[in-house]
């Protein structure tokens, strides 16, 4: 079971991500990306992350992908690109290369050493049956990595903060250009 | 039977596609789509070594990866309203202001 749900959710994975890279319009290449991450939450769920998957369907497919869709809509870029021409002469070629020798050398690590065998102890804390997946996490999260917890809520709120003072309208700039204009 | 290897390769291949995708597209949108493909894949390898070694600080790593990506999202998507504002339907081979 667990190997035929892993190998449908691979495709939707990876169909998903070559639909972001290859369609020309963003919208569309937005709802492929909502493919990849809702099969990524079900290999989570495969691997017993439970906690994470619930996560990545309401932060990824709901928050992230939303707001994409929403700077789509805001900036009216919904226009198809042209993919078949080239910016950058050589460009394509040089980022194949790149793919095929990433691909090829993390294949090759994984091929050749031997993974999966727990050599020490767990240094966070074990995965155990014992309590519930959101119980395991929540008691490392807010034990060993409380400080840096504390520190994504600065984090979010810094962000926050600059999207507001980035992608606020400059009244400044409004009238230069209305005096430009005026001129 | 399947093994964290599979899982692992998987997690390398969406992370190649993510890459080429960041370096072949010009539209900025695309490229920050890109950078989450890669990050998911980065997620998947953290999730998979968590379960194999049986260690719950993978999925720690996991939920502050997610944090902080939803920060840049926000941070970026901004920076690309606000590019646009200025320079509507710019590619990122037209901003090159920062050129030295």
């Amino acid at each position: 079971m667990e190997t035929a749900i892993f190998i449908v959710c691979a495709a939707i994975v990876l169909a998903g991500a070559l639909g972001v890279v290859l369609v020309r319009n963003p919208v569309h290449a937005a709802l492929s990306l909502v493919g990849t991450l809702f099969g990524m939450a079900v290999l989570f769920l495969n691997l017993e992350a439970h906690f994470l998957a619930a996560v990545q369907i309401i932060v990824y497919a709901g928050a992230i992908v939303v707001l994409f869709l929403f700077v789509i809509m805001l900036l009216g870029v919904d226009r198809l690109e042209d993919l078949s021409v080239e910016p950058i002469a050589g460009q394509r070629v040089l980022a194949a290369v790149v793919g095929l020798g990433t691909f090829g050398l993390a294949a090759a690590v994984l091929a050749t050493s031997d993974i999966g065998l727990p050599t020490q102890p767990a240094l966070t804390g074990p995965i155990t049956d014992q309590y519930s997946n959101l119980r395991q996490i929540a008691d490392v999260l807010f034990t060993d990595y409380v400080y840096a917890f504390e520190a994504t809520a600065a984090l979010l709120t810094i962000s926050v903060v600059g999207a507001v003072v980035m992608s606020r309208r400059m009244a400044r700039d409004d009238q230069a250009r209305q005096s430009a204009q005026d001129d | 039977m399947v093994t964290a290897s599979w899982y692992l390769i998987l997690a390398a291949g969406l992370f190649t596609i993510g890459a080429v995708g960041l370096l072949v597209r010009r539209n900025p949108l695309i490229m920050f789509m890109c950078v989450e493909l890669m990050l998911n894949a980065v997620n998947l390898t953290f999730i998979t070594f968590g379960r194999e070694l049986g260690d719950i600080g993978g999925q720690v790593s996991v939920f502050f990866v997610l944090v902080v990506a939803a920060a840049e999202v926000v941070v970026g998507l901004a920076i690309v309203v606000a590019i646009n504002r200025r320079r509507p339907r710019a590619t990122a081979d037209d901003l090159s202001a920062l050129k030295g």
